[in-house]
């Protein structure tokens, strides 16, 4: 009885705990508006876009081992989409509605593509969704009329309740701080990126991710144990791609005009590396990827000239710039991680903390040993350090 | 009908220059089950160095020497990092499939960057002339990629065929485990399939960029991504099934170039993308591609 008491306590603290470990982040991330300027806010704009997107592929790709490099094509639906559905030429619908109606989209898009992602596997998916985004990009610079061709279209501010994610409408000062596109869009990403964290780990801890591991794994074992192998597939594309087309939906409100280059396999390829960077198959490591992939080469612009071996933008041929110098660094980064730490950040993470739990106990009660032998602990202490790589 | 000829022939020239990229693909995947995107950056390699040398050392000089280099960069990075990589793994290959996607965007970002917004001439023998075959007048340097297309896979297809790598090759293809226990060096065979692929893609190199395109710019390297169409198409794991297909996607898209003036509902430059379209076309009907064998899973 007592036991189960204590049990219960430990597992209410442990809850608590818990919330208290997410609480702090997010109100850090609430207060940092009044404290950071437009630069290091559209930074965590475009961050926190890449991370909703980056979460969705990790989805399809780390749980549900499906490569993708169609993931730019995605957030190609949902960006255009939106911006077709609230603007003119388009229908005109409200930006709210049109919000909606594009994460919808890109959904539908994906499932278009289902009767193939459902039956191609692995790797082999990787080089059918590469048709995804040529096919896609050409449409986006010759449906001129959707998608204002080779030089896009201006995003129509989102607009909710009448309230306007825009510099003005209504004038909004919190505080003495003046609350500008950026400080409006900041809230906006987090609340977005709150909720693709919840849902995609309910999805992830949930039957349907089980169902997915079980299929990376083995695809027979999984069939055999009752999961609809195509069905299973087609859905995880599916949801990946509408994660993907709310990522496009923020990325258009953040850049304020889309153009169909920037929607080149280069992004495609960019989501790949902020999962295997952050670690396949966990929301928190793609999180840290698309934070690591999105900032580093604007930081690297920002503070080129006090950077070595990096040189100013624009300063000549055969120059380092430092878009250059962060795709040196990232495409290292997953070749490196893949080598040594195949689980990425999130793993690398996971094994520190296990380590250091591992200690505490260790070096906790040093004197309640028998103090007859302190050499031979010693000379065990020495060992085991030694093995410590 | 000339431009019917006209067609026919870009096509068969094109065709011949995505094989010579596609069997590259499909020797890696025979070998090692890895898709290798670093192929983009091979040929950018290869061609680079052509671009590079072919002053000081002439063209066939430069020819050979980037062929060698290039054979030589992919032998490299199969041993000393891929074979690294996933260990016992059964998704190793899978793993290592994504590390050639990092070394590709290191090695074509430092290839792009040398290059530049320049074109690159390469220097080859057949310039901008032209000879006349019957009726259709054809630029030498597309006659020149359908016979050293040809001579080159028939001499990969003999190396498969008839030496004791191309035993080994086969064999480590069918089942690596039972060829390893036979005493085939598994590494070994590997390597040299990736020595081979590399040394093709330089060669494809040269012809994808000589007249009437422009010359070598950052961007030839995407190019070698339309010879994935062409090996999914057959299948990924026959030799012979990469050819149709390099045939089949080097015909439609020029084919979809050539009648472009008709086909204008799927807009300009569609020729570019219309080895997507047929691929994703071909996948719906056969999702394991043309001349894929049936497999069956043991459990």
């Amino acid at each position: 009885m007592s036991d189960l008491l204590k049990k219960s306590t430990l597992l209410e603290r442990g809850g608590l705990l818990k919330q208290g470990r997410l609480l702090l982040p997010a109100l850090l991330l609430c207060a940092l508006p009044f404290y950071l300027d437009a630069f290091w806010l559209r930074i965590g704009l475009f961050s926190m876009a890449a991370a909703i997107g980056a979460v969705g592929l990790g989805l399809l790709s780390g749980t549900a081992g499906q490569l993708s490099l169609g993931h730019a094509f995605f957030l190609a639906v949902g960006a255009y989409g939106y911006v077709w559905l609230a603007g003119e030429p388009g229908p005109g619908l409200p930006p709210a509605v049109a919000a909606v109606l594009a994460v919808l989209l890109a959904g539908a898009a994906g499932g278009l593509f289902s009767p193939v992602a459902g039956r191609v596997k692995g790797v082999y998916l990787g080089v059918a969704t590469l048709a995804l985004v040529f096919l896609g990009h050409h449409v986006l610079l010759t449906a001129d009329s959707v998608t204002g061709g080779f030089n896009g279209r201006s995003v129509p501010p989102l607009e909710i309740g009448g309230f306007t994610f825009a510099e003005t409408d209504p004038e909004l000062t919190v505080l003495g701080v003046p609350f500008g596109a950026e400080e409006r869009l900041w809230y906006l990403g987090l609340v977005l990126f709150a909720l693709t964290w919840f849902t995609a780990r309910g999805l992830l801890r949930g039957r349907p991710g089980r169902a997915l591991v079980a299929l990376r794994d083995s695809e027979t074992a999984a069939s055999v144990m009752g999961v609809h192998v195509a069905r299973y597939r087609s859905a995880a594309f599916v949801v990946s791609s509408m994660y993907a087309g709310l990522a496009g939906v923020l990325l258009a409100l953040s850049f304020r005009r889309v153009v169909p280059d920037y929607f080149s396999l280069l992004l495609s390829v960019d989501y790949l590396a902020m999962i295997v960077i952050g670690g396949l198959g966990s929301v928190a490591g793609a999180t840290a990827g698309a934070v690591f992939v999105t900032a580093l080469p604007l930081l690297m612009t920002r503070y080129a000239d006090q950077l070595p071996l990096v040189a100013t933008p624009g300063s000549g041929d055969g120059s380092i710039g430092p878009t250059e110098a962060s795709r040196y660094l990232y495409g290292a980064a997953i070749v490196v991680i893949l080598l040594y730490a195949p689980d990425g950040l999130h793993g690398l993470a996971r094994r520190t903390r296990a380590r250091l739990r591992r200690k505490s106990p260790d070096t906790g009660p040093p004197g309640a040993g028998p103090t007859s032998r302190p050499p031979a602990t010693t000379a065990n202490a020495a060992r085991t350090k030694e093995h410590t790589p | 009908m000339t431009g019917f000829l006209d067609n026919l022939l870009n096509g068969l020239a094109l065709g011949s220059v995505y094989a010579l990229i596609a069997l590259g693909f499909v020797t890696i995947f025979k070998a090692s089950g890895v898709l290798s995107f670093t192929h983009g950056s091979l040929l950018l390699l290869g061609g680079y160095l052509v671009a590079v040398l072919h002053d000081d050392i002439g063209f066939a000089g430069a020819l050979a020497v980037a062929v060698l280099v290039t054979a030589a960069v992919a032998g490299a990075l199969d041993r000393l990092v891929l074979q690294r990589v996933g260990g016992t793994d059964p998704h190793a290959a899978h793993v290592q499939t994504i590390v050639t996607i990092g070394i590709d965007i290191v090695l074509v970002t430092d290839l792009a960057r040398r290059i530049g917004g320049d074109l690159l001439p390469l220097g080859d023998p057949w310039g901008n002339s032209v000879s006349d075959l019957g009726p259709v007048t054809v630029a030498d340097s597309r006659i020149a990629a359908i016979l050293v297309s040809a001579m080159a896979i028939g001499g990969a297809f003999a190396l498969f065929r008839f030496t004791p790598w191309g035993l080994s090759l086969r064999a480590a293809a069918e089942d690596g485990e039972a060829a390893a226990l036979m005493g085939v060096r598994l590494t070994r065979v590997r390597t040299v399939a990736w020595c081979l692929a590399g040394g093709l893609a330089a060669l494809a190199a040269v012809f994808l960029v000589a007249f009437p395109a422009p010359g070598l710019e950052r961007t030839t390297g995407q190019i070698a991504l339309k010879a994935f169409p062409a090996a999914i198409l057959g299948g990924m794991a026959s030799p012979v099934g990469a050819l149709v297909g390099s045939m089949l996607i080097g015909l439609t898209e020029a084919f979809v170039a050539g009648y472009q003036s008709e086909l204008h509902v799927l807009g300009e430059g569609f020729g570019d993308v219309a080895p997507y379209a047929v691929m994703v076309l071909v996948l719906l009907v056969r999702p394991a591609g043309l001349f894929a064998a049936k497999g069956a899973a043991r459990v």
